[in-house]
């Protein structure tokens, strides 16, 4: 195979995974499945993100999101306070999450239920974050449709429409997640993945809750760092 | 479970990997007090960003461990993003200088 340079004619190779009789992915169906759905959730964002971009770099001011983010604590202003915890929060729920899978795959029922709670609590605790700095902004007039007119928003009404189409799709992602995990959690605990003698929904729950992190790094760096 | 010898990391690896998502958010945060300059800043972050969606991708989702037609059809796809930016970028520049 090294010493010999031998093309490898076209039928050869694609009848080797895909003629037929094979599992060219070598995946099971549900996780193939959940793969496709992330893959086209991939556009769904990078179709926000890029619609985003086009607004913001077309628009003549846009607020500065380290001032508008910013916490006010023992007298100092923290720029983009909020945002680092809610960040820090999320990978650690990732984490667990990772934790999680590797408990299913050692068929830990005890640890893998302990492991899916947490990561539904540090899923539950962004979206409490969230939950406040919707309000706070709501409070400072700012609208999917109107900004106000003084700073930090300057009247910039696409701010308001990025700002809660973005986030707002991204916490309905985790709130789904929560949810979902949940019922795995519940299922894992009642013992019927033990029964079926395969954990891979927990590992598939996994993929979807990783891919919500993972959409989080790129509205982390594009809108509240930019 | 016809899968289920497949290589799958340790926790060791999970714990690592996790690790490093939290040095390349904070380095992110800090790069975002300094005072440097938008577009330097800009190149950190983006290659920031991409480092971390790849480790997410690589080790939490498996991405790495699974069979090579899959990492292609997951990731290939991906590349029509560039040109989604690619076609939307000529009317947001063309707006930014028109007002210089």
């Amino acid at each position: 195979m090294h010493s010999e340079t031998r093309a490898v004619p076209l039928e050869e190779v694609l009848k080797s995974d895909w003629g037929g009789g094979k599992s060219p992915f070598a995946v099971s169906w549900g996780k193939l499945m959940m793969w496709l759905f992330i893959l086209s959730d991939a556009f769904i964002f990078g179709g926000f993100l890029t619609g985003y971009g086009a607004l913001r770099i077309s628009s003549e001011k846009w607020p500065d999101p380290g001032k508008v983010f910013a916490l006010h604590l023992f007298g100092y202003e923290i720029p983009l306070l909020l945002i680092a915890i809610m960040t820090f929060v999320l990978i650690s729920s990732s984490g667990f999450m990772a934790l999680a899978v590797n408990a299913a795959y050692n068929r830990d029922k005890k640890r893998t239920v302990i492991f899916l709670l947490l990561t539904c609590l540090f899923g539950l605790t962004f979206l409490g974050c969230q939950a406040y700095e919707w309000s706070k902004l709501i409070l400072e007039g700012l609208r999917p449709w109107f900004a106000p007119n003084h700073p930090p928003f300057d009247g910039v009404r696409n701010f308001g429409a990025c700002f809660f189409t973005l986030t707002g799709f991204h916490g309905m992602h985790v709130l789904t997640g929560v949810i979902y995990l949940s019922i795995i959690a519940l299922r894992v605990a009642k013992g019927i993945y033990e029964r079926r003698g395969s954990y891979e929904a927990v590992e598939i729950a996994g993929l979807y809750w990783h891919f919500v992190d993972l959409v989080w790094v790129f509205i982390f760096t594009f809108f509240y760092l930019f | 479970m016809a899968h289920a010898e497949r290589k799958h990391p340790q926790v060791k690896v999970y714990l690592t990997i996790w690790f490093w998502l939290f040095v390349l958010s904070f380095s992110a945060y800090f790069i975002d007090l300094m005072n440097l300059p938008f577009a330097l800043k800009a190149m950190l972050f983006t290659a920031i960003a991409f480092m971390k969606a790849g480790l997410i991708a690589a080790y939490f989702m498996h991405l790495r461990f699974e069979k090579l037609n899959l990492i292609y059809t997951i990731v290939l796809p991906l590349i029509l993003l560039v040109a989604l930016v690619a076609g939307v970028l000529p009317d947001g520049l063309s707006a930014l200088m028109s007002r210089w």
